[in-house]
Parts: structure tokens; sequence; C-alpha cells
């Protein structure tokens, strides 16, 4: 009785099949990360300290810190964030709380999500005509900024629309039967339990601000700057720029330098990365509907 | 639990607390309550009764005007509450949600604590950013919990978040207790003790019997035992349209319609 038939051999074996095919799939994607952090770390390490993350390059850019690109790269990541946070999440609210369930709503969706995709150097361009141009912010990390902001609301309305999906309508349900307004009920009930939510969604746009070149490019990122920006209206420098000057357009660079900058500019990534991870781990941890 | 046509010695009958004329409601194209008329009277326990999709739900969610914010439902007709039409342009629904309060299927406590929870309809309809004395708000939370029969059981832990560590039946009887801070006249309940178990049913039912005098009652059922037992009348409705409403007894007993015996007797539904 209950031996294995033909069947369940034949099953056990696609079953070991399928196994090992994920398992070879997972490896191809795990490790070139695996390598580039390795390089990273081996090549960059020994020359980031102290005073490399807080002097000015020196020499051409060919020794000394990093200190105006890192502190340029905060300066844009802020700024952008000040005017897509706000924007992105009233959009998200509009849409979420307050839109009619009917086809532009749905439409407005699928376009914000399209845009999600769209390629960080058609941003790049937009940045350049609109902000540069048309408003004359001239190129500075206000009109480098705006352009981040523009590439990353997409995302950051969606997923903030998607963690305010998230909280059960029936929360609603009992605050609008209570007599709450719609606001009242964002307010006190929808916003606090996807805040969580939204702000994982905001961090990760975080690091991908930090990480694009083409945007801030032609809007306000220079190559080189003796000075450090005194306000928005500024050119300033930035890490991901920095790390393509240093890397392709000085020469005599040692080649501990680009590593050392590609270093700190994953270590930001992956901090904020993990930020975003602990957030959402507290918060799975804490939700129990 | 005798019936509600005991007029008392020749006063004027009271107003009814709903009274529901010629209402229709459609959900976009389709029409789910067809010319309603009916007076819910005011003091007593009214069970609403019918098959799954004939409207019982709409209708009871049409009384407070929470259907509108669903955007695509068009009505016509007339529902007045305690004499007052509540589709009037000067009426602000809001106003008309703390007077008629709405008790879910499923408890829906709010993810705040037990506490904020009783106070969560006060402090809207009363706090203008300006803050609730802590006494006030702790005599306000005490004495709903009480009337809900809550009190002894989360006394000691009112900072305790209201979705988790209570059982189904004290979170519905807390979902009652939030409504009555705001001193609601109607209460209307869409088969609340549906989600619970035999003893929670009995017990929130005892706690309905028990609100009985305070408030005026509508509640949506699906148990037949339960309406028989616990409402003083009884109105069964099929396919969008009320087919019978009397005293409970009555529409137990001898029912006016060929539908409801078929139905009270489980041979459909
Ligand atoms: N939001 C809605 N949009 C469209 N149609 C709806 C909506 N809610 C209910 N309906 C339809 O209206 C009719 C009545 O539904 P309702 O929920 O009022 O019935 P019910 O008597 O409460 O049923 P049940 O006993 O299953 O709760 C059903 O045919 C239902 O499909
Ligand atoms: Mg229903």
């Amino acid at each position: 009785m209950f031996e294995a038939t033909s069947v369940n051999h034949h099953n056990d074996r696609v079953q070991k099949q399928v196994k090992i095919l994920f398992g070879i799939m997972l490896a191809l994607l795990i490790i070139p990360m695996v390598v580039i952090v390795a390089t990273l770390l081996i090549k960059g390490s020994p020359i980031v300290n102290l005073s490399f993350i807080f002097e000015d390059p020196k020499d051409g850019m060919t020794a000394g810190g990093i200190f105006p690109a890192l502190l340029g790269t905060i300066w844009l990541v802020a700024v952008s964030l000040l005017a897509s946070v706000p924007l992105g999440v009233a959009a998200a609210i509009y849409l979420s709380e307050y839109a009619p369930d009917n086809l532009l709503t749905r439409l407005i969706h699928l376009a914000t999500i399209n845009l999600a995709g769209v390629p960080s150097i058609v941003h790049a361009l937009f940045g350049v005509g609109a902000f540069v141009v048309f408003f004359r912010f001239g190129t500075s990390i206000l009109a480098a900024s705006l352009t981040l902001a523009i590439m990353t609301l997409p995302v950051v309305i969606v997923s903030s629309w998607e963690a305010l999906q998230s909280v059960p309508r029936s929360f609603r349900e009992a605050c609008w039967n209570m007599g709450a307004t719609r606001w009242q009920t964002i307010w006190h009930v929808v916003l606090p339990n996807a805040i969580t939510g939204i702000l994982t969604g905001v961090i990760l746009q975080v690091s991908r601000a930090a990480g694009e070149t083409a945007p801030i490019m032609f809007t306000g990122a220079a190559m080189f700057l003796p000075f450090l920006p005194n306000s928005v209206f500024d050119q300033t420098m930035a890490l991901a720029l920095h790390l393509f000057v240093v890397a392709t357009q000085v020469p005599n660079v040692p080649e501990s330098l680009p590593f050392g900058v590609a270093l700190v500019l994953v270590g930001i990534v992956l901090l904020m990365n993990s930020v975003a991870i602990w957030i959402r781990l507290r918060l799975r941890r804490k939700k129990k509907w | 639990m005798s019936g509600p046509f005991l007029s008392s010695s020749g006063a004027p009958p009271p107003e009814p607390a709903i009274r529901i004329r010629e209402f229709n409601l459609w959900y976009g194209t389709f029409q789910a309550l067809f010319d309603i008329n009916l007076e819910i009277k005011n003091g007593l326990i009214t069970s609403l009764i019918g098959p799954s999709g004939c409207g019982k739900s709409t209708l009871l969610r049409s009384v407070d005007r929470i259907n509108e914010r669903l955007g695509y439902v068009r009505i016509r007709g007339s529902i007045e509450v305690f004499g007052q039409e509540i589709h009037a342009p000067q009426v602000e629904p809001a106003q008309l949600r703390k007077q008629v309060g709405m008790v879910f299927q499923r408890p829906n406590p709010l993810p705040i604590s037990i506490r904020d929870n009783v106070l969560f309809g006060y402090r809207i309809h009363h706090e203008k950013g300006g803050r609730l004395a802590r006494s006030e708000a702790d005599g306000i939370v005490e004495e709903a919990l009480r009337q809900v029969l809550l009190w002894d059981q989360v006394k000691d832990r009112l900072d305790h978040k209201a979705t988790d560590g209570l059982s189904l039946e004290a979170m519905q009887k807390l979902c009652i207790a939030r409504l009555l801070p705001v001193k609601p006249s109607i209460l209307l309940m869409d088969e609340p003790c549906s989600a619970l178990d035999p003893r929670g049913t009995a017990a929130v039912e005892e706690l309905i019997w028990e609100l009985r005098d305070r408030y005026s009652i509508l509640i949506v059922t699906h148990n037949m035992a339960q309406a028989r037992r616990a409402s003083d009348e009884c109105v069964f409705m099929l396919m969008g349209r009320v087919v019978e409403h009397a005293p409970t007894d009555q529409l137990f007993v001898t029912p006016a319609h060929r539908e409801t015996a078929d139905y009270i007797e489980g041979r459909f539904g």
C-alpha cells in the first residue's frame, strides 16, 4: 500500500529540475552583485576614510576627498524630496481617496505607472527645457532637484497610492458612518496606517535620486567647482557625476579613487534601502488586521 | 416583547423614527430598491429579513446616506428621520450620521486604542482643535463601555490597541459603544452577529435588547430565530421590495403573504 507510482516519480523529477533551475537563476542574479560589492570593497576601501569624505578634491581631482560632491548630492536629494513628496503624496491621496473610480482615474493611474518607466535622459531633457530655460532657473540646484523630483514623482505617487489602498476599506466605512468627513478619515485613520508604506516608497526613490547622473548633468551639476553652493540657485558637484568624471574624464587618476567614490555612493544607497527594509519589517510586525 | 400597537390612551401616535416613502435606488443602471414604503417605530427593535441580495443592506445604508459615497448611486423618493427629510438641501450628512449610528457585519474597530475608539466619533463632532479634558473623556469612555456591558472586561486595558487581543464579540460591542457618545437616537445594524459564535451572538443579542429603551434599532439578520426572539416588529423584503411589515409575533405565526411564509419556513433564501 501507498507505494510511489511512476506518476509520483515523474512529479518528483520535475520538482527537482524546477528547483535546480530556479537555484541557477538566483545565482545568476546574486553573483554579479556580490562581485561588484566585493570589488568595490577591495579596491575602494583603502582610500575611504574620514578625510576622504570631508576634504575637497585636489590636484585636478586626482587626489583629495569628495566632500563637495557628497554635500551636493545631499542638497539635490533633499530639495527634490521637498518637491516630490508633498506633491506625490497629495496626488496619491487624491487618486485613492477622492477621485471617482472611473475610466479617467484608471487612465491616470496607468499613465503614472508608465511614466515611472521613462528613461532618465528624457527627464533630463524635460528638465533643461522646463526649469533651466523656461522658468529661467539656469543650471542650478533648483533646476536639477526639480528634474530629479519629476523623475521620482511617478514612483512616489504609485507607491503611496498602493500604501493608501492597503488600508482596509472597513476602517474608512467605520469613520464615514460616524460622520467623519473624508479629510478627517484620511487624517486620523488612513494616513497613520499608510505612512510606513509611503515612507518605504519615498526612501527607495531617495536612493534612485542619489544615483542618477543624466537628469542632473545638464541641469545643475558641475564637474568641478572651487566653492560650495550657497543657495539653490548655485550649481553643485554631485557624487554620481563626480564618479563619472574621475572614472572617464580626468587623466592620471589613481585607480583607487573612482572605486572609493563608487563605494561611498553604493554605501549611501544600501544604507537608504536598509532603512526602507527595516521600516517595512517593523510595519509588518505591527500590522495585524 | 409586546407589539407596538399599544396606543397609549388616545395620545397622538408617536412620530416614527424613520419614515420611508416611495423610495427607489439604482446602482448605476441596476435598480436595487423599488418603491419602498416603511415606517420604523420609535423606541422599538425592528428586524429586517429577506434572502441574500434582496436589498436589506442597501436600504440600511440609505438611511445614513452612506451609499452616496459610491458616486454611481441614484435615488428617488423620500426618507424622513424624526420627521426631517434627510435629502433636503440643508441637511449635513455628518449631522445625520451622528443621529443614526451604523454597526457592521464584521466588527471594524479602528487600529487605535480602545479608549480612542470610543472617543473617535465624539472628537469628530465636538473637538475643534481644542482638546477634550481627560476627566471628561474618561467619563464618556466609561459610560459608553458600561452601556455595552464591556467595561469590566476592558477597563484595565483601555490603552491597548482595539484590533488585537479582543474577541470578535468584544470588538462588536466596542463598535456599538463608539456610537453612543454622540447620542444617536437610531442604531442601524447590518447582521451584527453573523461573524460571532453562538455564545457571542447571545451576548450581543442580550446587549441589543438592553439598548432597546434608549434607541430605535433597525437590525438586518439572516437568523430567523434571532429575528423572532429579539425584535418587536419585522420587515420581510424580497427582490428590492418590502413584502410585509408586521409585529414579529404576527409575522412569524400568521404571515399575510405566501412569500413570507415560504421564507420563514426556509423554503428559499
Ligand atoms: N456597491 C454596489 N454596487 C453595485 N451593486 C450593488 C452594490 N451593493 C449591492 N449591490 C447589489 O444590490 C443588490 C442588493 O444588495 P444588498 O447588499 O443590499 O443585499 P442584502 O439583502 O444586504 O444581501 P445579503 O443578505 O447578502 O447581505 C444585490 O443585487 C447586489 O448585488
Ligand atoms: Mg447585506
